[in-house]
């Protein structure tokens, strides 16, 4: 161990994950969501009136949408009262936009991410780092090599001022339209914070861009904004990974995720979610593929008390992929409702999704899905596993993966799984001389291998580890 | 030396009204030496077994498993405390069993998917190791331990706890196990058990026992479903276990074929939840020649 991490031999796991700063913000809207919010975001933010104009269509589309509510096994979603959450709160630092480096951040924010391992990691392993504190990008760091090529890596507010041409474009519009759904709607008419990435042609980033995402101030919502443009044979993988600590009031996190995949581009995009358990998670991702394109959705829902993600993929040039990983882990009181979309609106596109989901403890996780191939998307062909690993016999697991075929000369395949853990596998270990909980974090993490074995290397120790933690029940 | 010692074991299956399988075993297996532990389907020899490694499955209504060790049982090194030689198994769960050296062959083990073979074994020779300690730890050092929970890196960086036995120092640990065994070292790195045919599962958990090292094995019909060229293969390991381990082998089986290669000091005999007959190896031809009936006609005096 590295004696810059000596720091993490004094907290247990509990304070790593739970651990919250004391609150010091410098604007709090007041609590509600009105016209007058709306604009005194944009306002405080010195956003110019298109995007303003933007964030007011959105509330008018939110207040008209009903609350989803009759999709089959869904999260309930009647605590969710978004009047109660204060949606956008500043943390109390001189810089907007970020600070140049890590020694320019209050002490406070600064151990926070140093919880989080954020420094060591982007030493190690990252090429640009951009972690949210509440709803502002506080650090913003790109390698000078990426820079030279081109590259933006930066807050998302910072985009809107600085590359106008680009955000008005793509913002909201074709990929994911407030429309949408009615927390796009949310989303759009109260973002903040986020990521936006820009890679220009035939440029490869080789190293991950990552993103850490925390909320840390009771009752407030977080609704950043990642906009990623990679174009023509270009190449770029973005990690996204969130906490939060621990409330009791309850927390909403509405992001929205557009990813524009140019021709013969590949984007590769994982998350790994970790938010307290009294957080909605209800988030919309997109990625649009031109011909040729590759889009990879790499996601570990493990945080939450109720999740609804289905990262999507518009397959819309000729040869256009798309790779779906999932995993999803429910403990009690935790409804995982996660899947996959995708479209297949050209011909020889492929797209392959393989989701694991466990549950224990009477938790329920969904694996819920679209494959729709279009007619005329002649030659295409999809894959879909998904398997449930559940725990005991109050845990819950289903399986709902729609497929709509349009198209005759297409190659479907589907396999699905549900288990629950073999007590004699637990007990054949066991006499090898695993104690009880470990044999089970055995079994789990055999059971996700076949996904872990894909991802880099420091992801996939993060999961296996977050999955640990899960299984030990020591996370809030 | 250590000693493994049955005194009157009754159980019966865990549920409500479960049936009676145990009725007063009595069986006494030092290390060091082979024993067979032979009988009829359903006179209780593999819930012997499975009671002595811990399987909740099964009730103990009364008796005792207790195992004796001696002070250097665990090597020059290790020192076990006079009032720490001798431990009631029925009062440890399965794990800590295996940690004072307890190991059972399963007539079925289990198929563990995405597990690697290296990752198991050199886990669990890890937690075998680390739980012994505590086991032998003074219960002031205990607390201190409980102190030191948690991360201890970042979870974006790997582990740096590898364990009492490295990644490097395993691998040539198991390499030369599995020479001795002759299996192909490909097995390291297939998954668990997952796919192997019948004979490579048991002379898995023959290797198993290798990279264990326990004081007492004991071996549930290790040699059902076994080719010829297999039954050698795993009879010569059962003899090393012995041989060069000092592991005494409790070995439950339907036929004398094993024990032509592995020769047994003594074999006992059940019969309806009790051991009724034992003797040394001779014992074992005449039954194959007169069969459970002349068994039954000795003890009871009676077909």
């Amino acid at each position: 161990m590295s004696s810059e991490q000596d720091h993490l031999k004094e907290t247990d796991t509990e304070a790593r994950f739970e651990f919250k700063k004391e609150q010091k913000a410098a604007f709090k809207a007041d609590k509600g969501l009105t016209e007058e919010t709306i604009r005194l975001i944009s306002e405080d933010k010195d956003e110019p009136e298109w995007m303003l104009q933007r964030r007011l269509r959105a509330l008018k589309q939110f207040q008209k949408m009903p609350m989803p509510t009759d999709w089959p096994g869904q999260p309930d979603l009647s605590e969710v009262d978004v009047n109660e959450i204060v949606p956008y709160i500043r943390p109390d630092i001189e810089t907007r936009g970020g600070a140049e480096s890590w020694d320019d951040l209050p002490e406070d924010i600064k151990d926070t991410f140093d919880k989080l391992g954020i420094p060591e990691a982007e030493r190690n392993a990252l090429s640009g780092v951009g972690a949210q504190y509440e709803s502002e990008i506080v650090y913003q760091n790109m390698q000078e090599q990426w820079q030279e090529k081109g590259v933006v890596f930066m807050d998302m507010d910072k985009a809107v001022q600085e590359h106008p041409d680009i955000v008005k474009e793509y913002f909201m519009t074709k990929c994911v339209p407030p429309s949408d759904n009615k927390f796009a709607a949310l989303h759009g008419a109260i973002w903040s914070g986020g990521s936006f990435v820009y890679v220009p042609e035939d440029v490869t980033v080789e190293m991950p861009v990552q993103a850490y995402f925390r909320m840390n101030s009771e009752g407030m919502g977080q609704f950043e904004h990642t906009l990623i443009v990679a174009e023509k044979g270009s190449e770029v993988h973005y990690i996204e990974g969130c906490s939060a600590p621990k409330y009791s009031a309850f927390n909403l996190h509405s992001g929205g995720v557009e990813v524009f995949v140019g021709e013969d581009a590949h984007v590769q995009y994982s998350t790994v979610q970790n938010w307290s358990k009294n957080t909605y998670n209800l988030n919309t991702k997109r990625a649009i593929v031109e011909k040729g394109g590759r889009m990879e959705w790499i996601s570990g829902s493990m945080g939450s008390k109720a999740t609804m993600l289905y990262p999507a993929s518009i397959l819309k040039g000729r040869g256009a992929s798309d790779n779906h990983i999932t995993i999803a882990f429910a403990g009690e009181g935790q409804n995982i409702d996660t899947g996959a979309k995708v479209y297949h609106n050209a011909p020889e596109t492929k797209s392959t999704i393989e989701s694991k989901s466990i549950s224990k403890d009477g938790g329920r996780t969904n694996y819920r899905g679209l494959v729709h191939i279009a007619d005329g998307a002649a030659n295409s062909s999809t894959s879909v596993e998904c398997d449930a690993l559940m725990f005991d016999n109050e845990s819950t697991s289903d399986t709902m993966p729609y497929m709509e075929i349009n198209e005759s000369t297409v190659d479907v395949a589907h396999e699905a799984t549900v288990g629950k853990i073999g007590d004699e596998d637990v007990f054949y270990l066991q006499s090898r001389g695993l104690d009880d909980d470990d044999a089970k974090q055995m079994i789990v993490s055999g059971f996700i291998e076949p996904i872990t074995e894909e991802l880099p290397i420091e992801y996939a120790v993060e999961l296996n580890r977050l999955v640990e933690l899960e299984m030990e029940g020591s996370l809030g | 030396m250590a000693v493994l010692e049955i005194k009157n074991l009754h159980a019966e299956v865990a549920t409500e009204d479960g049936e009676k399988i145990l009725r007063g075993v009595d069986l006494e297996v030092n290390s060091g030496e082979i024993h067979a532990l032979m009988g009829p389907n359903g006179s209780g020899k593999s819930t012997t077994a499975k009671v002595i490694a811990g399987h909740p499955a099964y009730e103990v209504t009364e008796g005792e498993v207790l195992l004796h060790l001696d002070e250097d049982d665990f090597g020059a090194d290790f020192e076990i405390p006079e009032d720490k030689r001798t431990w009631d198994l029925l009062d440890l769960e399965p794990n800590e069993r295996a940690a004072l050296g307890v190991f059972l062959g399963f007539q079925y083990p289990a198929e563990i998917e995405g597990v690697t073979m290296t990752n198991f074994l050199r886990t669990a020779l890890n937690a075998k190791l680390e739980e012994r300690e505590e086991l032998f730890e003074d219960e002031d050092e205990a607390e201190d331990e409980e102190e030191d929970v948690g991360y201890d890196t970042s979870p974006m960086e790997g582990p740096v706890d590898e364990g009492e036995v490295g990644v490097a120092e395993f691998q040539q640990l198991l390499k030369e196990k599995m020479e001795l065994l002759d299996m192909d070292e490909k097995f390291a790195q297939r998954y668990l058990n997952a796919g192997f045919s019948g004979g490579e599962k048991k002379q898995n958990e023959v290797l198993q026992a290798a990279i264990l090292e326990p004081s007492i094995a004991v071996l549930d019909e290790i040699d059902s479903g076994l080719d010829i060229d297999r039954l050698q293969d795993v009879s010569k390991g059962i003899n090393a276990l012995r041989d060069e381990q000092g592991t005494g082998i409790l070995q439950i089986t339907h036929y004398q074929r094993i024990l032509d290669y592995v020769e047994p000091d003594m074999v006992h005999i059940m019969l309806d939840g009790e051991v009724v007959m034992e003797g040394d190896a001779s014992l074992a031809q005449e039954l194959e020649a007169k069969g459970y009936d002349w068994v039954r006609e000795e003890v009871y005096g009676t077909a």
